[in-house]
Parts: C-alpha cells; structure tokens; sequence
C-alpha cells in the first residue's frame, strides 16, 4: 500500500523520509500521533517547536498563563509582540506558521486532580515541562494509571534532568523521589534563576524522547535518569530501577486514583490543619511602610533577598541579609526594634519573618508583595525582575 | 583516599560554592556523615530530624542509586565517585 502522506508533507519531511529509522511508515506514526504538552514556557517552548516541525500531527499545550517579557529570555515559542496575551494563543499562532500540518489543541487550564485524568487520555505521550513539585506529581500520578509515557524534563540554574517515565515498560517519577521537598527548602527558577539556552538543551531532549515513543525506535530514558551541567558542559547517566514499594506502580499500590497535590506537596491549605507558618505573620503593603519611614518612624527593614538581587534593585536604608544566612546571622539583628522584612515578592521574606518569631523576635512584619509591590505602589524606578 | 562527591547546584551554596568535595570514608554512611560534619548547613538538607536521607534527595555510588545498593553500608573504593542528586522542578516559570 501506498504511502498516504500527500506530496506537500512528502516534500516537507523528505529529510525524515529518507532516513530508514522514520521512512513513510515512521512519519505516518508522528502525523497519527497526539502529544500533550504540559505548560508552554521553557520546556514546552523547544518542545512544540520541535514536535511541530517534526510534524507530530496534534499537540495539546495545557497552559493559563500569559506571556510576560520576562519569559522571553528562554520561552523562544513566544515573542515581543506577544506580550500580555494567553501563552496558548502565540504557541498556537507559531505552530501554525510553522507547519499548517499540525492541530494544536489548546487547554486553557491549570492541571488538576479533577482535570487531569480526563485531559491526559486521550494523548499517546506527554511531556512534562511544569515548574512545581504538585503538578509534577500530579502529571506522575495520571500517566502511570492511564498507561501514559511521560517525556521528563527539568531545569535549575545550570543544571537539568531528563529521564522517560513509563510505568509499563520501567520506573515512574515516585520511584524515583516518593515526596517532594517540602515547600522553601528548594528554590523555584523564579528565586533561584535558569540560564536561558538550558531549557532549550532540555527540552529539545524530551522532544528527542518523545518522537522515539512514537516511532518506537532506539532506546528512550526509560529506567535512566540523564543529568546535565551546563557549566561543566557534562552529561552523566544514573540507573533507575521500578520501586517494588512505589506507591502508584508498585506491587500492591496505596494510591489508585488522583489526590490532593498542593496537600501533598505541603502547600495546603489543608482542612483541619490551617497554615501556621504565615498565618501568624502580620503584614505591611508597600505604600503603608512608605508612610511610615516619611513619617521618621523607627523601623528596620531586612532585605532577605540574595547579593545579586541586591546588585539589581534595592530600597534605600535597608540591611541586606540573605535568607540562607539569618540561620547564622540572625543574632546581628536587635531583637527589641521593630523588623519589616522583605524579599522579591513576599515568599521568602514570610519564611525568614516565621524564623525570626521561632528565635525570639516579637515585633517581625512582612512587606507583601515584596520589591515588586514597592516598584508597583511605591517608586516605579525600581526595577522589576 | 578520599572519595569525589559531585554537589548539586541546589546544594553548593552549603559547600561554599564546590561543585565537587573530596571526602574521606570507607562507605557511603561515613562519607555522607563526614560530608555533613564538613558542611555543617548541608547537614538539614540531606537527612530528616531522625537521621535519614530525605526522600528528595538520591545518592548514587558511580551510577547506582544507593537504595538498590547496601544503602549506607555500600562499601566505597579508591575510584568511586558519590553523587547526590535532589528533584528539582523547574521548567516552566
């Protein structure tokens, strides 16, 4: 039987077509075939690119967000004209330029227990490029009880993880790490940084693994974990094993459908249990703690952030100490004067505000929204970042 | 011999700044716990109060997850290297 590509995406894929691992029946499997992508930001940009010109025949995006100039700096399927429009609209507008070949489908969502299984179904592989420990568990949990490979990929300054996570044929990601940090004890990119090209690197990795799902050719990741430094310029390969006690892929699983995540993953708010740690923080907005230093009031404010953000952006008269040094240096603070803290956006400054109650600071206050806020309410000269 | 342990980046702010550290230890318990004494603000992010690795956090003798191994009581020779190698999430932001 004949091929039944047309003559348009013969000559489109003709680089595909003539290598004997692909050939006709190879791209047919790629047009037939459904991706889902989770998120359209650093991992999903190279990704849909990649699949899109490869010709994967439908992909899916799941995304809420809209595009920020910030993203720019590595999220290549958006761009300066895009700015401040659904994430899912310029993704789609690209991969149509690209290749009017492909669908996209557009899941205009956050992923959640109550979506997900429903989303996810009817794709044949998904690759997962989301930012946060709750969905990475949730994305887990859904592939390995739908029979789902998933197409890993994450990042961190310098340094990325990829692997295949594919229950039937070897591990799943909670064989690999059963719980997440729990939330403050790892930084996200948005405190901690990712250099631009890493995403790329990675994601163009999990877009290699997936067209290898899909043809079913050479040996995907599955059952390695392959770790990446950008700065060292070096890959190193780690064996993964199927845990005979993981929880949702093990031999007598604990876990058969869906969960809380953000309970999981320590965000709650969970229900007989309200959330200490910030609850019991008082708080300050920007234009109030600015009325108060006008006024001469007598108050010290603590930037928490770290020295290259201070190098950035700073409030004039604050003391800089980053929240990984107040465990040693806390004791240089005056425990008896009033502490506004402050960090970026108000996540870490909360963390080093519960600190300084626990050691014995009474009179400690959160600036909510961080520097952020202040560039938003208070003095617009300050950058943002 | 002291044993190569490769930092995660997530992690080197603990090690002042070392990607890599030499420690010594004749299994992997001895040089986690050398590491820690080392290090001591490392000490919280790779064991539990009770004196456990964290569930976040793999050790891998060359590229064996030590769980499969002998855990802490993998034997450790001239020419093994550890690693640690916490989750991380990023990807999207």
């Amino acid at each position: 039987m004949s091929t039944t590509l047309t003559n348009d995406e013969i000559e489109r894929y003709s680089r595909h077509l003539i290598l004997p691992e692909v050939g006709v029946k190879g791209q047919e499997k790629l047009r037939d075939a459904k991706v889902l992508l989770i998120g359209a930001g650093g991992l999903g940009s190279p990704l849909a690119v990649y699949l899109a010109a490869s010709g994967v025949g439908t992909i899916g995006i799941v995304d809420f967000d809209v595009v920020d100039v910030s993203n720019l700096q590595r999220q290549i399927i958006h761009s300066t004209k895009d700015i401040g429009q659904p994430k899912l609209d310029s993704a789609e507008a690209y991969i149509n330029g690209l290749n009017p070949f492909v669908t996209v489908i557009k899941h205009n969502t956050r992923l959640d227990s109550d979506n997900a299984l429903d989303i996810l179904k009817d794709y044949d592989v998904v690759a997962d490029g989301t930012d946060n420990f709750a969905t990475r568990y949730l994305v887990n949990d859904a592939c390995v009880l739908l029979g789902i490979p998933n197409a890993y990929g994450s990042i961190f300054r310098f340094e990325g993880q990829a692997s295949v996570f594919y229950a039937k044929e070897g591990p799943c990601y909670r064989c690999l790490y059963p719980e997440p940090p729990p939330p403050g004890l790892v930084p996200n990119c948005a405190e901690g940084g990712v250099l631009g090209v890493l995403p790329g690197i990675i994601g163009t990795l999990q877009a290699m693994e997936t067209i290898k799902l899909i043809l079913g050719e050479g040996d995907p990741l599955v059952g390695r974990l392959l770790l990446f430094d950008a700065m060292k310029m070096k890959f190193r390969e780690m064996t993964l094993r199927k845990d005979p006690a993981c929880p949702i892929c093990g031999e007598n699983p604990s876990i058969t459908e869906l969960i809380d995540y953000e309970q999981f993953c320590g965000l709650g708010p969970t229900h007989d249990e309200p959330k200490k740690e910030t609850s019991m923080i008082p708080e300050i907005s920007p234009s109030a703690l600015k009325a108060r230093l006008d006024a001469g009031d007598d108050v010290f404010v603590l930037d928490v952030r770290e020295p290259h953000e201070h190098d950035i952006c700073r409030i004039n008269g604050t003391t800089l100490i980053p929240l990984g040094e107040l465990g040693t240096r806390y004791k240089e603070l005056d425990a008896s004067k009033e502490i506004i803290v402050h960090c970026k956006m108000g996540g870490r400054s909360a963390q080093a505000c519960a600190f300084l109650q626990k050691n014995g600071f009474e009179n400690v206050t959160n600036l909510s929204g961080g520097i952020s806020g202040w560039s938003d309410d208070v003095d617009s000269s300050i950058a943002k970042y | 011999m002291p044993t190569l342990v490769m930092i995660p980046t997530a992690l080197r702010k603990y090690t002042d700044d070392q990607s890599e550290v030499q420690i010594e230890g004749a299994t992997v318990g001895d040089i986690l716990g050398n590491l820690a004494s080392e290090f001591s603000e490392l000490k919280k992010h790779l064991y539990t109060e009770d004196g456990t690795i964290r569930s976040f956090v793999n050790v891998y003798l060359n590229n064996d997850d030590i769980r499969y191994l002998q855990q802490n009581d993998t034997a450790v020779g001239d020419s093994d290297t550890l690693s640690i190698v916490p989750s991380i999430a990023g990807g999207s932001i």
